[in-house]
């Protein structure tokens, strides 16, 4: 692969925010048709967007629509007749969407779209939760997590890739922390647009595409004797895309790119020799890094899991990574109120991953870090000594908020 | 197990909806009466309901509780000991929506059921629009146009009560004649009812039909497509153009034929089709242009051809039509297949001009249901006057009880 260590000289970089670095991956991946509607933090994409629109740099249909609602039934109606979209919203704007994001993966509407995580009001607050874009968990989106620039433009490309592959045809949607990236900038690689291109063929909806050249009938109503046909489409369009399309974009992106992710569904970060393990998504990856760095030196070896694809959820892989350690923590950005065990979303979902497996190790879930809150070094410490309470078979809470005043 | 009993309704959506619901709703109070419990309900699939298309009510009634979870453990009954048609033109069967089929009115029906059919047509009419069955049944016949008594805007014909007394003469073990009375009583508070459904108990025609009779013919059914044959996203390909059309006589090709839905074919959605003069239409384009569901072939020689696959029966060709008596709607009851009229007319016009002056002449015009108190009495007189009715000397206009307080209103 010489060639591509060639071309990788070509790469620029720039200092953006992660919103930014999405917005570029738009330019770069030659976005057709874009609607916003201001929320913060997701209106730092739509700016940016509509700079590049302005400035010449990227050509394409750019409509500020009256709503969430409108915002994300336009481009829904343009991916169907084929042009290639990029939509996102942020807290109660994506709620206010809801309709039109069931709708989306129904209808098999590759959108990529960015969710600005924010605090789902009551009270108004613009910090990260994750409660956003989870809401839409059961309904065939794809939910992705990165925390750095770097990984939100790269996701944003791998993004396009997999939900337009026709063997998917499900819409996409990149969760960034409001605040930790949306509003930070850092350094970001932008890759040469001859990769990209390389990289990411056409958008082709084929038979699907509504076309006066190809005259189908989109959505029709239907009864009982079709639903469950149509819904076993869409799961098994999910399970290709866990299983093929996504292995399959992170090793092509890799070739040409030269940059790689490693398991594309979740990084490990020093797990190999560790006894206990955290969990999490998103960039309160940073505070646990620095926290695991710091306990290490002090001979206790934590390791850290963190979770990019939320859907398809990679649960055979993890539970099987996950079964090694000694007990298992998961910090949940989120809250799901009466679930079981008064887990977060994240936690509940990796019990469910593990419960085939033989070795179950106890889980702890830490709910942390909502509506922004920081988490801090000192309460992944905290996190992490309980977890070796519980490996040494002193039992724990099942649930513990961390960092709330008490 | 105890004894558990099915009884369905098929009716006309909106104009009859309610008429079937206070059916379904009257079986199971009666069948209260007799100790028996039940639970009425509606096709779910059928909502929401479309004008004049097919519909079903159902009564399940059991002699116990167990009995009755076994006859409501399933969407719909898959038996039943009587099925209702409250509209005669529905003997010719049930299509409901697309890829439906064409369901046999007596489809469901067990051995020894029986058919209830209200209609002002002699038994054999009704027994040749049905399809035939593998096995004997019953057919009880009550006298009635169909009726929209259930809608608001109509006055009550008692046919709801008129049903539940021929069902207490055909199955008494369902319902007894006391039950019924009672229930009427309770439910509506209204003597003159009660009256009616005695008399429909006893005027209730039955006879046995056998496998022979009926029509032959096997309905179009669908096997519904595996989730793997099935189109993704959502998509329905679109009804190609159409093509033109041939003359049986010349066999030169012309005109316009579109593509109809393959999966609906809609002939028994209607409870009356137009019969067309092509000897005087002027060709003035207009019931091809008003139809709404784009029925009308265009013939190569510039005539308009209703095509029984899509037509509903509603009439606007008629409405539009600027000549007289060129385009005629006649009960569909009148007809015995689906052919086109303008091949025909293209075969023998004059052989074609005897065909539609019957149509058009002898036979009793579509009644949209009642709109004054006393009418159906005043069109029974009517009916038996001119010969449609088989009295069987017997004064059938005294089977409706009119409240003399009210007749004449409206």
């Amino acid at each position: 692969m010489a060639k591509v260590i060639e071309k990788a000289q070509q790469e620029k970089e720039a200092l953006i925010s992660g919103s930014e670095a999405i917005a570029v991956a738009c330019k770069l991946a030659d976005v057709d048709v874009i609607t916003a509607y201001p929320i913060r933090p997701y209106d730092t994409v739509m700016q940016y967007v509509a700079k590049l629109v302005a400035n010449g740099e990227l050509d394409c249909e750019y409509i500020v629509a009256e709503s969430e609602h409108s915002q994300f039934e336009i481009v829904k109606h343009a991916s169907a007749v084929g042009a290639r979209v990029f939509c996102g919203s942020s807290g109660v704007g994506w709620m206010y969407a809801f309709e039109a994001l069931t709708v989306t993966p129904a209808l098999r509407i590759p959108m990529v779209a960015m969710v600005g995580n924010r605090a789902l009001d009551d009270p108004g607050a613009f910090g990260v939760e994750h409660n956003d874009a989870l809401a839409v968990r059961d309904l065939g989106w794809q939910l992705v997590w990165v925390d750095s620039a770097q990984e939100a433009l790269d996701t944003a490309l791998i993004a396009y890739r997999v939900a337009e592959d026709r063997r998917v045809f499900l819409p996409c949607a990149i969760a960034c922390d409001g605040a930790f990236l949306t509003h930070s900038q850092s350094m970001v690689k932008i890759p040469p647009q001859e990769w990209v291109n390389a990289f990411l063929p056409p958008y082709n909806r084929g038979d699907l595409q509504l076309h006066p050249d190809n005259p189908i009938t989109v959505a029709p109503q239907v009864n009982e004797d079709w639903l469950m046909e149509l819904r076993k489409h869409n799961d098994e369009a999910m399970n290709r895309s866990r299983d093929v399309v996504i292995p399959e974009a992170y090793r092509d992106f890799e070739r040409i790119f030269n940059r790689s992710y490693g398991n594309p569904f979740f990084e490990e970060y020093q797990t190999a020799d560790a006894d206990v393990v955290l969990v999490g998504m998103g960039t309160l990856s940073m505070p646990v890094k620095v926290a695991i760095r710091q306990m290490r030196k002090e001979g206790k070896k934590v390791g850290f899991v963190r979770l990019r694809w939320f859907r398809p959820f990679p649960a055979e892989q993890l539970a099987k990574t996950l079964s090694r350690f000694g007990a298992i923590g998961v910090i949940d950005r989120d809250f799901s109120f009466g679930a079981p065990y008064v887990s977060g979303v994240v936690a509940t979902e990796i019990r469910a991953a593990l419960y085939p497996v033989d070795k179950r190790p106890p889980l702890l879930d830490f709910i942390s870090g909502l509506g922004g809150r920081e988490v801090t070094v000192p309460d992944v410490r905290r996190m992490s000594d309980m977890l070796f309470a519980a490996r040494a078979g002193t039992p724990q809470p099942l649930t513990t908020w961390v960092g709330v005043r008490e | 197990m105890g004894r558990l009993f099915a009884v369905e309704i098929v009716y006309r959506g909106i104009f009859q909806k309610n008429l079937a619901k206070n059916i379904s709703r009257g079986i199971v109070l009666a069948a209260k009466h007799d100790g028996k419990i039940g639970i009425s309900f509606g096709r779910y699939g059928d909502s929401p309901e479309r004008n004049g298309i097919p519909a079903k009510s159902f009564a399940i009634i059991a002699t116990d509780e167990e009995t009755l979870q076994e006859g409501m453990a399933k969407y719909e009954p898959k038996e039943t000991d009587i099925s209702i048609s409250v509209d005669d033109t529905l003997c010719k069967g049930v299509e409901s929506w697309a890829w439906y089929g064409l369901q046999p009115i007596n489809r469901l029906l067990k051995r020894g059921g029986t058919l209830i059919v209200t209609t002002m047509q002699d038994p054999d009419t009704i027994i040749g629009m049905s399809h035939r069955k593998d096995f004997p049944y019953q057919l009880a016949l009550l006298r009635g146009i169909p009726s929209f008594s259930g809608l608001w805007v109509y006055k009550d014909d008692h046919t709801d009560v008129r049903i539940l007394g021929a069902i207490a003469k055909v199955l008494p073990e369902l319902l007894s004649l006391n039950a019924v009375e009672l229930a009427i009583k309770e439910e509506w508070h209204d003597d003159l009812k009660v009256k009616s459904a005695r008399k429909s108990f006893e005027r209730v025609e039955m006879r046995v039909v056998a496998p022979s009779e009926g029509n032959p013919e096997t309905p179009y059914s669908f096997e519904l497509p595996k989730w793997q044959e099935l189109r993704e996203g959502l998509t329905i390909p679109g009804i190609p153009a159409g093509k033109a059309m041939t003359d049986p006589q010349t066999q030169q090709a012309g005109g316009f034929r579109p593509d109809r839905n393959p999966t609906f074919k809609k002939f028994s959605t209607r409870t009356m089709r137009p019969v067309v003069d092509f000897d005087t239409c002027v060709k003035c384009t207009l019931c091809w242009l008003q139809c709404p569901d784009s029925c009308f072939d265009v013939t190569p020689d510039a005539l308009y051809d209703a095509n029984m696959e899509s037509c509903c029966g509603c009439g606007v060709c008629e409405a539009v039509c600027p000549v007289e008596h060129c385009i005629t709607m006649v009960n569909e009851t009148a007809f015995a297949d689906n052919a086109s009229q303008w091949e025909a007319w293209r075969k023998d016009k004059a052989g074609y001009q005897t065909w539609l002056q019957d149509k058009i002449t002898h036979l009793p015009p579509r009644e949209h249901g009642f709109r004054i108190r006393g009418q159906y009495e005043e069109e029974i007189k009517d009916l038996v006057k001119v010969g449609v009715v088989d009295t069987g000397g017997e004064k059938i206009s005294e089977e409706v009880v009119t409240d003399p307080h009210e007749s004449g209103a409206g």
